[in-house]
């Protein structure tokens, strides 16, 4: 017979080796079922783990591993503040299409004009319309009670078709001969979010996440906001006795999450896409709950796993050119990852008992 | 615009199988919520079902397999869910979002080989006498079977819950799960039933999107369908009477919407396809919810 028994404490081995247990049994399974395919597991898992750091095109993969990641971990890292404490804000794809929305829009309105002003201008206008948009859900969970997840969900949706509407109307390129799509904002320099160093894969939005990930690890552990975040998670009441605001906690962690949300949306729409287009959003707001768990919503982490997804993204699109691997396998490679760090979590908080448990 | 090129009767019909995915979706939850189990997977279960009820149906023929298989599979993905949370203890929360995101991944790679076929189809019945009366008749009485059988299952898990041995063992278990095991129920098993029914309505939710609704498979073709079902749940505050009117509310928005597109109203397009989900945020926030079950969404460990 097997008990599982509670641990007093959370085991810090575990907590670190869970994640790698995860990503270990994803490609035993990962393997199995590309095997189901009729791929050869070895060669599919090695081209998606091991060929875009170190085969022979790696100088091209590697620069796409900072662009792919840099989105994941900075929604990721916004996502993890609230997922400490309780608020479950799952629309980040929302504010993230809002945020690229609102940053191209303020690029767009200022088009032909080159100033230095432009692109902060629209950083700003990014991170304001992802928080606004996550201040809906918020708020209403704040003054009516209202679900968090559902109502941020729902967004998502709305937010599609407020990109659809802005693609393929109000902030359509006037010189685009009617084809739906903004003006590439990757060719107007003073809105260009372009590399900082050429062919490093480095822009604003890579910086943005390494700053994100610094600043969360302060937060987190030195400022009184991250103490009142993790007090809130582990010990609600604990947290309420102690002087925690919980409205004022909730609000913070959606403008948070929200804003990071959105810079990410802007610098995405500014460089690597480009433009507003109806297929802008590809899934990052969902794939970043993923990160977010699997860095055990810790700062370094996140950053860590963002890197191990972007991976898993760049080894898909090249296993799919390359084996024919269809596009789906990586999506559900992605989300079996996530389950089976849900899964052997359990050697995390309990102790595993073989044998006749004696009779309390 | 037009107006007039909208007919009530036939609005009022479509409104009835527009509202059956998602009323089956949410009567499936609602037990699964009853039993004190939170499963915020329904879009995955709800989508593995539509695809498997596709394959189903298209490689043998007959719709009725379909949903049979629809119903096999989501409760299958279900079982995933009940296992995870059940057994190795793991956050509801997290283990709903992963199975969405899990269930959307599967049945696109299930589905790639059945983009763009047709299946096979589904005749509405025409209820002799009660088909013929003037009006009634066609909003109530032609549809395809499966609305009826989404309204029985709606009556039975009504009558289940009100008047059953078994319904009273499973609001027990959803209320104190520590009592209920203290009785001697094994709250285990009466979760993962629960969760695996509320995977095989959910399935049968999505199938009926492939199979009637649109009849097709379409990667991510449920569109939110599974969290509507969800936000209906929290409306009808866990009560299957009122969740038969939640779920004709947004049918009937969602009939509506797709009329005044085809009417040409002056809105464009994207913005009356908001609606429904607009909707669902405006009754989320209207509606004073009620009591949720005592152990909705906590994670039971008998501790000996």
């Amino acid at each position: 017979m097997i008990m599982l028994e509670k641990r007093p404490q959370p085991s810090q081995g575990w907590t670190l080796a869970t994640p790698i247990l995860a990503v270990l049994l994803t490609m035993l399974v990962g393997g199995a079922l590309f095997a189901a395919l009729g791929k050869d597991p070895l060669v599919t898992i090695r081209t998606i783990f091991y060929d875009p750091l170190f085969s022979e095109f790696a100088w091209y993969y590697r620069p796409q591993l900072l662009v792919k990641g840099a989105p994941l971990v900075l929604i990721a890292i916004g996502l993890s503040f609230g997922f400490r404490a309780g608020v479950w804000n799952i629309g980040a794809e929302g504010q993230y299409i809002i945020g690229a929305i609102c940053g191209a829009a303020v690029g767009l309105a200022m088009y032909p004009m080159e100033s230095v002003f432009i692109f902060p201008a629209m950083v700003i206008a990014g991170a304001l319309g992802g928080m606004l948009w996550a201040m809906i859900p918020g708020i209403l969970r704040v003054k009516f009670g209202t679900n968090e997840i559902l109502v941020s969900l729902m967004l998502v949706y709305v937010a599609e078709q407020l990109l659809a509407s802005m693609a393929l109307g109000t902030l359509r390129n006037p010189e685009g001969m009617g084809f739906p799509g903004s003006r590439n904002l990757s060719q107007y320099p003073s809105a260009a979010n372009l590399e900082l160093i050429s062919g490093s894969g480095m822009h604003w939005g890579v910086v943005a996440a390494f700053i994100a990930v610094i600043f969360a690890y302060i937060m987190l552990s030195r400022h009184i906001f991250g103490f009142q975040v993790r007090l809130s998670g582990l010990a609600p009441r604990a947290a309420a006795f102690s002087g925690v605001n919980p409205g004022r906690l909730i609000l913070l962690c959606m403008a948070i999450s929200g804003g990071l949300a959105g810079l990410a949306g802007l610098f995405e729409v500014a460089g690597p896409a480009g433009q507003i287009s109806i297929d802008f959003n590809v899934g990052y707001g969902f794939t970043a709950i993923i990160v977010a768990f699997l860095g055990r919503l810790h700062p370094v982490g996140i950053l860590l796993a963002g890197g191990l997804m972007a991976l898993t993204y760049i080894g898909g699109e090249i296993a799919q050119s390359k084996l024919g691997l269809p596009g789906g396998a990586i999506q559900l490679l992605q989300g079996m990852l996530l389950f089976f760090l849900l899964a052997v979590d359990v050697l995390t908080h309990y102790r595993v008992r073989f044998g006749q448990g004696e009779v309390a | 615009m037009d107006l007039s090129s909208i007919n009530p009767i036939l609005l009022l019909a479509s409104l009835m199988v527009a509202a059956t995915p998602i009323m089956l979706a949410a009567i499936g939850e609602l037990v699964v919520e009853r039993s004190g189990v939170l499963n915020l997977g329904v879009e995955g279960m709800m989508i593995t079902g539509a695809v498997c009820g596709f394959i189903v149906s298209v490689s043998t023929g007959s719709p009725w397999l379909g949903f049979i298989g629809a119903a096999i599979g989501g409760a299958m993905l279900a079982s995933l869910f009940g296992f995870l949370t059940q057994y190795l203890l793991s956050n509801q929360v997290a283990t709903g979002l992963a199975l969405t995101l899990f269930g959307l991944g599967l049945s696109a790679l299930m589905g790639q080989g059945y983009i763009g076929i047709k299946s096979p189809s589904f005749p509405d019945w025409h209820i002799p006498l009660l088909g013929d009366i003037p009006v009634i008749g066609p909003i109530v009485f032609q549809h395809d079977p499966m609305v009826y059988v989404g309204l029985l299952i709606v009556l039975a898990v009504w009558a289940f819950l009100k008047f059953s041995r078994a319904g009273l063992i499973l609001r027990a278990v959803g209320e104190n799960h520590d009592a209920a095991h203290a009785l001697g129920y094994k709250v285990k098993r009466v979760r993962m039933l629960a969760i695996m029914f509320g995977g095989a309505c959910a399935g049968l939710g999505g199938a009926y999107l492939s199979l009637v609704r649109v009849p097709q498979w379409t990667e991510g073709m449920t569109a939110g369908a599974g969290w509507i079902a969800l936000a209906i749940v929290v409306f009808a505050s866990w009560k299957p009477g009122r969740l038969l009117l939640g779920a004709y509310l947004f049918g009937g928005v969602t009939v509506l919407q797709l009329n005044l597109q085809a009417a040409g109203m002056a809105i464009p397009v994207e913005y009356l396809s908001m609606s429904p989900y607009l909707a669902t945020i405006v009754v989320l926030v209207i509606m004073r919810a009620g009591r949720a079950p005592g152990s909705l969404g906590r994670i039971f460990h008998a501790s000996r």
